[in-house]
């Protein structure tokens, strides 16, 4: 599964608007997750993880700050999140699953700021977008 | 069975009133064509599926997106006994209409961004989670009578 170049196109003309709200929909990003999927939570014993709190603002913008090296190197996600993919597979070993249930939360977060924004093109893209991200992220699980 | 505590229900209420069926059932399997076109292999007879504009704007698609999603919003109406409001429905998505269940879930997840587009910030996360726990209800409901 690759990007097509109009792919390309509406993700990086949505990712101006994203990255000037990184933290917020980082964030929202995370609170849904933690809402709607409990058991993600079992990852983040070490956090506060009540609404708006500084580890969940601090993590969230980690999350979309990595999406957006993605982002710049568009045609090669592979290599730009190289060592992140490491950690995920060596340290973290966050089980693959999760990785859906982030990427829907992200769409959503999504979809209910940029609402004209998401057409059904753009949440093509973006699906297809973080599929991939996601299996960057698990390709040296074993 | 789906148990939703007296809260739960509060952050959905104000928003169930409100979602305009037949512009959310729509767009919902609409995005979802649009989306997971593999999920086009059960609407041959739907016409023209050629592109997400085509997609979109067709009138079966439309119409059948209606009544897909009044179908769910029944379902929060009857979260007692979810297997036994959809049973019918079950037995004609594996006996007729052949439907893998992974479907449901794509759907599911389809109508939440949806909800979330239409309703921005009252979408919040916390009816988001109800949402996607009676959405998992029905879903396990519908593939219930599957053998």
């Amino acid at each position: 599964m690759s990007l097509t170049k109009a792919e390309r196109t509406v993700i990086l003309s949505m990712w101006d608007k994203i990255s000037t709200q990184a933290e917020a929909i980082g964030t929202q990003a995370l609170e849904r997750l933690f809402a709607s999927y409990p058991q993600t939570k079992t990852y983040f014993p070490h956090f506060d993880l009540h609404p708006g709190s500084a580890h969940l603002r601090v993590h969230g913008a980690k999350v979309v700050a990595a999406l957006g090296e993605a982002v710049k190197s568009i045609d090669n996600i592979g290599g730009a999140l190289a060592k992140l993919s490491e950690l995920h597979a060596y340290i973290l070993r966050v089980d693959p699953v999760n990785f859906k249930l982030l990427s829907h939360c992200l769409l959503v977060t999504v979809a209910s700021h940029f609402p004209a924004d998401f057409t059904a093109d753009a949440h093509t893209a973006w699906d297809k977008f973080l599929s991939i991200v996601s299996c960057v992220l698990t390709e040296k699980y074993r | 069975m789906v148990h939703l505590s007296a809260e739960e229900k509060a952050a959905v209420s104000s928003l169930q009133g409100k979602v305009k069926v037949d512009v959310v059932g729509g767009e919902t399997l609409g995005r979802l064509l649009v989306v997971y076109p593999w999920t086009q292999r059960f609407f041959d007879s739907f016409g023209d599926l050629s592109s997400p504009d085509a997609i979109m704007s067709n009138g079966k698609v439309k119409a059948h997106g209606k009544k897909v999603v009044n179908s769910l919003i029944n379902g929060l109406k009857n979260l007692d006994n979810l297997k036994g409001a959809f049973a019918k429905l079950s037995e004609l998505h594996c006996d007729k209409l052949h439907v893998d269940p992974e479907n449901f879930k794509l759907l599911g997840n389809v109508m939440v961004c949806v909800l979330a587009r239409h309703f921005g910030k009252e979408f919040t996360p916390q009816v988001q989670a109800v949402f996607q726990k009676v959405l998992a209800g029905v879903a396990n409901a519908l593939a219930h009578k599957y053998h």
